[in-house]
């Protein structure tokens, strides 16, 4: 009975995909392509369908929609780290040690590798943005490892990494295989 | 090879939007694919009631797919560096800026009595970006003297980035700089640049053609594939060539040459220098003949019997400096390597260690052809924010072929570096038994100029084939390895960087020898770079195994068989510094005794500064 009931199901879902209009294939294959290319396949699909100037973009623009996404993740853990920070007296020092060291990796990710990802994509030299966005991915992981006992930041840095991850493998994707 | 593919001409990557052929075999193919699926779901289910269901690993873990990533937070310890850590690093003789981001060398020449270097240079960041052309000049390549910066992106064909370029010296003495710049719609194109005064030895100032840019990217070649014209060379007819890294088709690399009579005008010739599919983008191509005979360096464009020409190209794809050795035919203007099997891009490498844009040109002064390199930081950008600096160049080095093995050219360090040479030690014959560590007291460690020499006796005999290159560094002992030198190591070994030969047994009863460097305990921090580099080195029936190593502080050179293998490398101990730093023998085969012969020299700073304008004079 499960069997029968999966594969009716199985049908179905196969009838509406024959006779999709080709159209809305297009650019969601280039989407997908892309993103099983990339260590973290789920997290490259939303991070570019949820952003709307994916649908007609090149693979350079995913790259740059990607960096936008990573700027976006950084800012929000910056900001609860800075959060964090204003409970002040109520923090023990070696939190507080943490939190600071982290808040200054995180305006680097936002204030030196996000522009430096920029400038290359922009540019063409695609090696810095490569070196940038796996810097990211290191001061998030950096981050992470300054506190000694338990992480208040580990699900943020984790996407931060994760994102910063997916980045650099869109770049390598421009130098090696796509022609745009 | 014709440059004519048109990009607009090409399929485009994604479906076009409606294709009036395609929706009958689409469907059909849409049809086959559901039975298809519905099959192997069916046969996926009944598979599955069987086994419990597996959770698939992430890939990434797996793979560790960023180099500089790390794929796991186990076992790691928060690190928090100081000022005198940081401090420490700056190099005493690598030259250097005073601050900021430099990477690569350009337009390296000689006039009137100084050496002149030109880099990639940031004026406001320690990270990339905002691209200018710094300036620096010495008597002695060596001892250099800041100058203000000699080119700016202040016009349209450059307001992007004053790139990459070379220089070519007219036989009337006249300078022509060729560089590539990025203009306001990020196109590259390549422009032409001249002294203001070349009776000023120290060309402080530059004007650009303007008639600029005089190169942009031709049809076929995309706006960001067009970058880093070489030095010219003369032509049989009177003519000048130069010629540019590109890539076609995405993967193939290939160098495309320009033809001018006054570095204005310039005509693309059909067809390319040299291609090597599956490379990708060539960068920084440098292209100069060799004398086989292998004493004599040579003028850019010389040309006869008894000459060879490298090809060497920066790879955009993996960040590693390439060359290969053979035959250029000027009528044609098509150069084709000695041993295709390793042809520029797949076989040796100018450096096997952290190292990329190298550069070379003609020091007509003293008759020798000099190698520059960029070598980065491979630390985080928070560091190098901090410290407010990134990137050094190497020891300049003398280039020749190696008459003796005919596959490989010798790198070795300008001469002039020995004046920094203070005192010496030597050291003869000592010992060092298989497992064992041997300390070599020399007094502070961090500026050293060392030149060893090892014999090996073999204990044991062993002709079973060993497979691999450096290993897993220091710690992956064979029979007749790895042996040589630990530096910047602290007393307890905590840290430490060992450079070292590992020959391994091959076919035939011969050993086939690898050269390392082993950074993974160069320094307790987690979030710096830790690589085993190294390449094979050529080692001769009657050669014993050689070494010279120059070590900086946070840079170490070292150089295999009279420079036939060379690696840069870049450590950031945390503890092996200033006065904790020590130097050791070691030898962690397990087969052989080792003894060791050193002569040991540490180095003076070279006080690379600005250069006294006021007081007029060096």
């Amino acid at each position: 009975m499960k069997i029968l009931i999966v594969i009716i199901f199985a049908f179905l879902v196969c009838q509406a995909n024959a006779f999709r209009p080709i159209l809305l294939l297009g650019n969601q294959n280039l989407i997908e392509r892309t993103c099983k290319q990339t260590p973290f396949y789920d997290l490259c699909i939303w991070s570019l369908k949820s952003n709307p100037e994916s649908r007609d973009a090149s693979v350079k623009k995913l790259a740059q929609i990607m960096v936008d996404s990573l700027k976006t993740k950084a800012t929000e853990t910056l900001d609860l780290i800075d959060e964090l920070l204003q409970d002040g007296l109520a923090l023990d020092p070696e939190m507080q040690k943490a939190l600071t060291s982290c808040a200054e990796r995180y305006n680097v990710i936002i204030r030196g590798d996000v522009p430096e990802i920029n400038e290359a994509l922009k540019t063409g030299d695609y090696k810095f943005a490569a070196k940038g966005a796996n810097d990211a991915a290191i001061e998030a992981n950096s981050c992470e490892i300054e506190f000694p006992t338990k992480s208040p930041l580990t699900d943020m840095n984790k996407v931060v990494h994760d994102v910063s991850v997916v980045a650099a493998s869109i770049v390598k994707i421009i130098q090696t295989k796509f022609s745009f | 090879m014709e440059a004519s593919y048109d990009p607009e001409q090409n399929p485009p990557l994604h479906a076009p939007l409606l294709d009036r052929s395609s929706p009958r075999t689409g469907r059909f193919a849409a049809v086959f694919a559901c039975l298809f699926s519905l099959i192997s779901l069916l046969a996926l289910i009944i598979n599955q009631t069987q086994q419990p269901f597996e959770k698939v690993q992430p890939r990434g873990v797996a793979e560790g797919v960023s180099a500089k990533s790390n794929p796991s937070l186990l076992n790691q310890v928060p690190f928090n560096w100081t000022n005198a850590m940081f401090s420490w690093q700056r190099s005493a003789y690598h030259f250097q800026p005073q601050k900021n981001w430099m990477n690569d060398p350009n337009g390296p020449l000689y006039h009137k009595g100084w050496y002149h270097l030109f880099y990639q240079y940031n004026p406001y960041s320690a990270i990339w970006g905002n691209i200018t052309w710094g300036h620096a000049v010495s008597r002695d390549l060596i001892h250099w003297l800041y100058l203000p910066l000699a080119l700016v992106p202040d016009h349209w064909y450059d307001i992007k980035g004053v790139w990459t370029g070379s220089a070519t010296i007219l036989p009337d003495a006249q300078i022509i700089m060729l560089y590539t710049g990025e203009t306001n719609e990020s196109v590259q194109v390549q422009n032409l640049a001249y002294p203001a005064n070349l009776s000023d030895p120290l060309l402080l100032h530059w004007l650009q053609y303007p008639g600029n840019p005089v190169m942009v990217p031709p049809p076929g070649i995309k706006p960001d594939d067009f970058r880093d014209p070489t030095t010219a060379w003369l032509g049989p007819e009177g003519t000048w060539r130069l010629t540019m890294g590109s890539k076609f088709n995405t993967t193939i690399g290939i160098s495309l040459v320009y033809h001018t009579t006054n570095f204005r005008d310039y005509e693309l010739l059909d067809g390319v220098l040299h291609a090597v599919p599956g490379t990708g983008m060539w960068e920084c191509v440098d292209f100069y003949p060799v004398a086989i005979n292998g004493s004599v360096a040579l003028d850019t464009s010389s040309f006869g019997p008894g000459i060879k020409h490298v090809l060497k190209a920066s790879l955009d794809n993996t960040k590693v400096d390439h060359y290969a050795i053979g035959t250029y035919a000027p009528k044609t203007d098509k150069w084709t390597p000695d041993n295709p099997e390793e042809d520029v891009g797949i076989g040796l490498k100018v450096d096997y260690g952290r190292y990329y844009a190298s550069k070379t040109f003609f020091d007509q002064h003293k008759q020798r052809r000099v190698l520059w390199g960029w070598i980065n930081e491979t630390d985080t950008e928070t560091a190098d924010l901090k410290k407010g600096w990134a990137s050094l160049q190497t020891i300049p080095r003398t280039v020749l072929y190696d008459n003796k093995t005919g596959t490989n050219l010798r790198q070795w360090p300008v001469e002039e570096v020995e004046s920094l040479r203070l005192n010496s030690t030597m050291f003869k014959e000592v010992l060092v038994e298989p497992g064992s560590v041997v300390p070599l007291d020399i007094g502070t460690t961090t500026q050293l100029d060392i030149l060893a020499e090892f014999e090996i006796e073999p204990l044991i005999s062993s002709t079973t084939n060993e497979i691999g290159n450096c290993g897993d560094g220091a710690v992956d002992r064979s029979t007749y390895g790895p042996f040589g030198l630990l530096v910047i190591a602290d007393a307890s070994l905590s840290e430490l960087t060992p450079i070292y030969f590992r020959p391994l047994n091959a076919s035939g009863g011969t050993l086939k020898t690898y050269f390392c460097t082993d950074e993974t305990r160069s320094s307790k921090a987690s979030d710096v770079f830790k690589q085993v580099y190294g390449g094979k080195v050529p080692v001769l029936d009657d050669e014993n195994y050689n070494m010279r190593v120059l070590v900086d502080h946070s840079i170490v050179e070292s150089f295999a068989q009279g420079g036939r293998t060379v690696i840069s490398s870049r450590i950031y101990p945390t503890e092996a510094i200033y006065g904790a730093a020590r130097l050791f023998l070691f030898n962690n085969a397990t087969g052989v005794n080792v003894r060791a012969t050193l002569k040991i020299w540490e180095l003076n700073s070279a006080f690379i500064r600005p250069f006294p304008f006021e007081r007029d004079s060096v």
